[in-house]
């Protein structure tokens, strides 16, 4: 049944700071760049701070895991007059665009009018991301997992890899080739902190940091913030571009996903998932579209396997075939004719976390809308639909559609 | 393109640098570690395991729990070779993995392997418990290739 929401809202500003590699954004601050990213989107939406009446955050409004924002502060240092929505997502990345779904429940409930998205990253040598299960205090859960020495998010990762390669013949030439294709959509990028292409040697000479995962398998660490706009379509007629129409949204997960590589319990199929299942058929039951319907796909790529999981949760090909799906070149961009290669659909076309800036996912947004928009630096031609999704991670992950108004 | 890079002898995790914490739920786990006795979570009612342990039986709400002995066995359900001591950077050849514990269906603990070279870890590999003492007066379940 389609979604009572449907078409009902949009997002209609984007706005980012510079992308930073991590630690060089200071002596800027996570409020700092929180706030140039909610101006700039403002400035793309053609409407004022002052506008803003609602938050809607993921990763439980956590920077990075360690700083946490703060709708007060902002509201205050922004001069917003007041605020009547303010709401978080649980969890961690999993739900950046599932936030565009808070977004849209505070606006349907007429609670606000226009509702910010934000994420500001700053990982000082103290908040480091890859070491954060590491450096985190013994608690009673975590000790069932760090004693292990299971200490970075790659490491998590590469148990999950090292099962599929295992259940279904994938291998590490699919991970790279998801490196190098999506490497090859940022040459053109001025902001990408990773611009050179990649060659499959040049892959291949990677360190290996938590075997099968080498470096350029583990996404950026990047500083910097990014925030989107999302208000009702008789209000977005009105902002400054095309509105990039909010066409399905979810946010969840099932009970075989859980917490996920924080607890290492799934049963098959589910341990060798990116955990998107629920949420994939969420937004195929919500919109009544399949993956082939998509022109576009924005898939969370915190980790090269992650996106060839998804390709098979989203049904871009079946479970176990992500490895020769990848391999025949199906998640490039065709710059010539700007499409997708062999049939398939063209994945990350702004790079990725992996190429061009780690932001948590907010940049897989920030490229969904700019691709239904028409304004892409690497469009698709003819962009109706475009899918963006969050995590995997523990519960909850998220999938959004937009569509071309 | 293959990962067959050889790493030699996959070694434990040096117990000296392992500190854990426990609540009501999980120390009786902890308390038979100390004991050399592996177990796990099971219900009481239902029989169900689960691990880590907690507070409610996901099936059937029981708040009542067995700790049965187990045979101290178990089966590589997956693994990731790592090569830097997290605790201080140096290069240091471990093997984190996933086991199925032997005689607790659904019950997963997650320890280093040794007893072998890293590189010929595989799933489906089987293990027996061995044990390494840590901070605290604790003990921390780790597996040999059986």
């Amino acid at each position: 049944m389609a979604w009572a929401h449907q078409d009902k809202t949009a997002i209609v500003g984007v706005g980012a700071t510079d992308y930073y590699v991590r630690g060089k954004s200071w002596p800027r601050t996570i409020n700092d760049m929180a706030g140039e990213a909610i101006m700039n989107a403002c400035a793309d939406a053609g409407i004022s701070v002052k506008d803003i009446d609602g938050f809607a955050y993921y990763s439980t409004a956590g920077a990075g895991y360690v700083d946490k924002f703060d709708t007060a502060l902002l509201m205050e240092t922004l001069g917003m007059p007041h605020v009547s929505f303010s709401a978080t997502l649980t969890s961690g990345g999993g739900g950046s665009v599932g936030a565009i779904g808070l977004a849209t429940a505070g606006l349907m409930n007429e609670d606000c009018k226009y509702a910010v998205t934000v994420m500001s990253l700053q990982q000082l040598p103290q908040h480091r991301l890859g070491k954060v299960f590491g450096a985190a205090a013994p608690n009673p859960e975590n000790s069932f997992l760090q004693p292990s020495g299971l200490v970075g998010p790659g490491h998590l990762m590469a148990i999950l890899a090292r099962r599929h390669m295992h259940l279904y013949g994938t291998t590490q030439d699919a991970f790279g080739e998801i490196v190098m294709a999506t490497r090859a959509n940022t040459h053109n990028r001025p902001k990408a902190v990773r611009k050179a292409p990649l060659s499959k040697e040049e892959y291949e000479a990677s360190v290996m940091l938590a075997d099968p995962l080498r470096r350029l398998d583990f996404c950026l660490e990047t500083d910097g913030a990014v925030a989107v706009i999302t208000t009702t379509m008789d209000r977005a007629k009105d902002c400054r571009h095309k509105p990039a129409v909010v066409h399905a949204c979810a946010h969840g997960g099932q009970r075989e996903w859980g917490r996920a590589f924080g607890w290492m319990g799934m049963p098959d199929p589910y341990f060798a998932s990116a955990g998107h299942k629920f949420v994939a058929d969420r937004v195929w039951a919500q919109s009544g579209l399949k993956a082939k319907d998509m022109d576009v796909a924005l898939l969370y790529d915190h980790f090269s396997p992650m996106v060839l999981m998804q390709l098979e949760e989203y049904g871009f090909c079946e479970k176990g075939e992500g490895n020769d799906y990848v391999l025949a070149g199906k998640v490039r961009y065709d710059a010539a004719t700007r499409g997708g290669v062999n049939g398939g659909t063209p994945v990350n076309t702004h790079g990725g976390n992996l190429n061009e800036a780690y932001i948590i996912g907010m940049t897989h947004v920030v490229e969904a809308v700019e691709q239904v928009r028409g304004t892409a630096i690497n469009q698709v031609a003819d962009c109706e639909f475009a899918l963006a999704s969050g995590g995997p991670a523990a519960l909850p992950t998220s999938s959004l559609i937009l569509r071309s108004a | 393109m293959s990962s067959k890079t050889a790493y030699g002898p996959a070694r434990v995790l040096p117990g000296e640098q392992i500190r854990i914490s426990t609540n009501p739920d999980t120390e009786p786990y902890w308390d038979a570690a100390k004991e050399h006795r592996l177990t796990a979570c099971q219900c009481a009612d239902c029989g169900r395991f689960r691990m880590p342990p907690s507070a409610y039986c996901p099936e059937c709400s029981s708040k009542a729990k067995n700790w049965p002995t187990l045979p101290g066995t178990g089966t590589v359900f997956s693994y990731v070779v790592c090569n830097k001591n997290p605790a201080n950077g140096e290069d240091y050849i471990y093997v984190p993995a996933v086991i199925d514990l032997d005689g607790a269906p659904g019950a997963r603990v997650n320890a280093n392997i040794t007893g072998c070279d890293a590189e010929d870890v595989h799933i489906g590999m089987k293990v027996t418990v061995e044990w390494t003492p840590i901070q605290d007066g604790w003990v921390l379940p780790n597996f040999r290739k059986a």
